[in-house]
């Protein structure tokens, strides 16, 4: 065994404890709400450096520092700001912010009064997937009681400092994910996200006024941060890949779950094979998506080898990856939103393929056409292929539809839609190829992927 | 107005609190259209209707919606809608088997409603639950690792009408429930 960190968990911290309830009685008792006070007690310039400093990332996906999204906020327009947190949770094997939002709500709505302060917000949105239906009133209770204890709405803690709180309720689309396209579903609009220059929400969001967009994880560790201050929290993990993470692991474990661990503080080899109790008893490893499905897959006995930014050279094994923002892009991946799915040797990497293009083509906007007419091009072929029509030639060309998508769209829907496709096809094409002259799963398996 | 919307007092008076609560209207659309859909089961040409005209927009401006977004319907579900999720963490832990149960059990192909309009079962994309999957909602409530053996016996529980008493299958959001402190 090696010598495996402890979970260090900041966000969860309570979310799991027995005695613990998603009221907001218990919230205050356990210290709650405290941060908001010290934060407006503050000047909303400072609170905005302490995030800067804290070196915090995104969250969500794209792991962009939140202190900096702050910095590009268009504070001279003259224009109401608005903040978001973006609760759509939607990337395939990513379960955290659900903890979040039924477990300790309280603690994402002192965040996000925290966040309405530094940037000058006074009216903010709780964009939530339609399908926690409970999550939705659970906020809309929390935000009530946080209304009459007054930690939100008009005049907070008797200051002069307003921000309303309402929750709006999407409808089971994958697209309200990206933030430009949350921004039009929530005027109430189809979601096709907008180009990127001119619509950065910072300058361009919500009704055209500067707009913050921030993921549910992201907003809660804004409390801690102002609880223990940039610098401090900025130790915690490692330089740029700074805080805890809440890792969703997902597939073929033994025992999968939300882990909250220090920023590289474990490799994905210890969290497979230690944390999550290793793979099905006879099973071994075959395939891991290190980020949520958009992000590349991972082939158990690949070798990555390259030099970091830091100027330190690496050669690792698939379990020597470090979890951060960093290691799996190093690897030719990304942590993405943090969402780990393990596949051992029962898959057939075709089929996997399969399930996962049909996904991307049934949740394309539909306004680019590389992306509607490719997702679904890419969903026919290896559906084809799944049902006895495979030809050699399939690969290459399912490879060349991904290419004709990445980097030809509005936004990061294309790239996430091509990623899978590049990587499982190149990096299991022998799989790809043998469908051609035999339609059999791998060895005992009966498991069905399309 | 010309079109009739049969809406009781109590989503009208949801509809008039949740509107303002915008800095235009035409935000609450989303909103507005899922309490229509909860009370009405679905949201026909009639209900665009209404609604554009509640918040100043045209038919299409709603039904451009109720045509995008998944979990919006022009027809009903069933009384009781069964989904299952079919996305890859859940497939990786036996979604098609269990969608190929529940169509046997409850006698409705997925994506359909039963003749009797009993049951609908519907394959859907990501829940985000994918940690204790194949995730099962049945109406609003979650139901995890619902595969296998156990998959048939959660169909027959819910045939049975059993399924809330039952100490097997307790929903996500029924296990947030704390017995109070002593």
């Amino acid at each position: 065994m090696s010598n495996l960190p402890k979970e260090r968990r900041i966000i969860l911290k309570n979310a799991d404890d027995p005695s613990y309830s998603n009221q907001i009685d218990c919230y205050v008792r356990m210290g709650g709400y405290e941060n908001l006070k010290k934060a407006i007690s503050m000047q909303p310039e400072e609170v905005g450096e302490e995030v800067l400093k804290s070196g915090i990332r995104g969250r969500g996906g794209a792991g962009f520092p939140a202190g900096m999204k702050w910095k590009f906020l268009d504070r001279k327009s003259g224009k109401p700001i608005y903040l978001i947190c973006n609760a759509d949770e939607s990337e395939p094997g990513t379960f955290k912010d659900r903890q979040i939002i039924y477990k300790d709500p309280h603690q994402l709505i002192e965040g996000m009064m925290i966040a309405a302060y530094a940037i000058g917000a006074k009216l903010s949105f709780i964009y939530i997937r339609a399908e926690f239906h409970e999550g939705a009133r659970i906020l809309n209770r929390a935000i009530e009681e946080a209304k009459s204890h007054g930690f939100c709405g008009n005049n907070i803690l008797g200051t002069d400092f307003s921000c309303d709180l309402v929750v709006h309720r999407g409808a089971g689309a994958y697209i309200c994910g990206e933030e430009t396209g949350l921004i039009e579903s929530l005027e109430g609009k189809r979601p096709n996200p907008r180009i990127k220059p001119p619509y950065f929400p910072a300058v361009l969001g919500l009704y055209q006024c500067p707009t913050i967009v921030n993921n549910v994880e992201t907003l809660c560790n804004v409390r801690h941060i102002i609880e223990m201050g940039g610098d401090e929290f900025s130790k915690i993990g490692k330089p740029n890949n700074t805080g805890t993470r809440i890792w969703c692991v997902s597939g073929q474990v033994v025992k999968p779950g939300y882990y909250e661990f220090e920023c590289g503080s474990l490799t994905l080899g210890q969290m497979i094979f230690e944390v999550c109790g290793g793979l099905l008893p006879g099973r071994s490893l075959k395939a891991v998506i290190p980020g949520g499905s958009s992000a590349k897959v991972l082939r158990a006995d690949e070798r990555f080898s390259g030099t970091l930014k830091d100027g330190t050279e690496f050669d690792w094994g698939l379990e020597d990856i470090p979890l951060d923002f960093d290691g799996p892009m190093a690897a030719g991946s990304m942590s993405g939103s943090g969402g780990i799915i393990v596949m051992d040797d029962t898959v057939d990497m075709v089929e996997a393929m399969a399930n996962v293009n049909a996904f991307y083509a049934h949740e394309s906007c539909g306004q680019c056409t590389p992306c509607r007419e490719g997702s679904l091009w890419m969903r026919k072929i290896t559906q084809r292929m799944c049902s006895g029509g495979a030809r050699e030639e399939d690969a290459d060309l399912l490879l060349s539809v991904a290419n004709q998508i990445e980097g030809r769209t509005i936004c990061a829907f294309g790239e996430a839609a091509a990623w899978p496709t590049q990587s499982f096809v190149t990096k299991f094409k022998d799989d790809f190829i043998q469908k051609a002259s035999s339609s059999e799963k791998p060895e005992n398996s009966t498991l069905q992927l399309i | 107005m010309d079109n009739q919307l049969e809406l009781s007092e109590l989503t009208l008076s949801k509809i008039d609190e949740v509107i303002p609560k915008y800095p235009e209207k035409r935000s609450a659309a989303l909103m507005v259209i899922h309490l229509v859909q909860d009370e009405l089961g679905s949201v026909n040409d009639t209900a665009c209707e209404w609604i554009a005209d509640r918040l100043g927009l045209q038919p299409i401006n709603i039904k451009e919606l109720v045509t995008f977004y998944p979990m919006l319907v022009q027809k009903p579900w069933g009384r009781k809608h069964i989904r299952v999720c079919r996305t890859l963490p859940c497939a990786l832990r036996g979604s098609y088997a269990t969608c190929k149960t529940f169509e046997k059990k409850f006698g409705v192909k997925e994506g359909h409603v039963r003749e009797d309009g009993e049951y609908s079962l519907e394959f859907m994309e990501c829940l985000a639950d994918c940690g204790q999957g194949p995730v099962v909602i049945v109406d609003e409530k979650t139901y995890e690792n619902i595969e296998g053996e156990r998959a048939e016996k959660f169909a027959q529980l819910l045939t049975d009408g059993k399924l809330d008493d039952s100490e097997e299958f307790t929903s996500y959001e029924d296990s947030l429930i704390k017995l109070p402190e002593s």
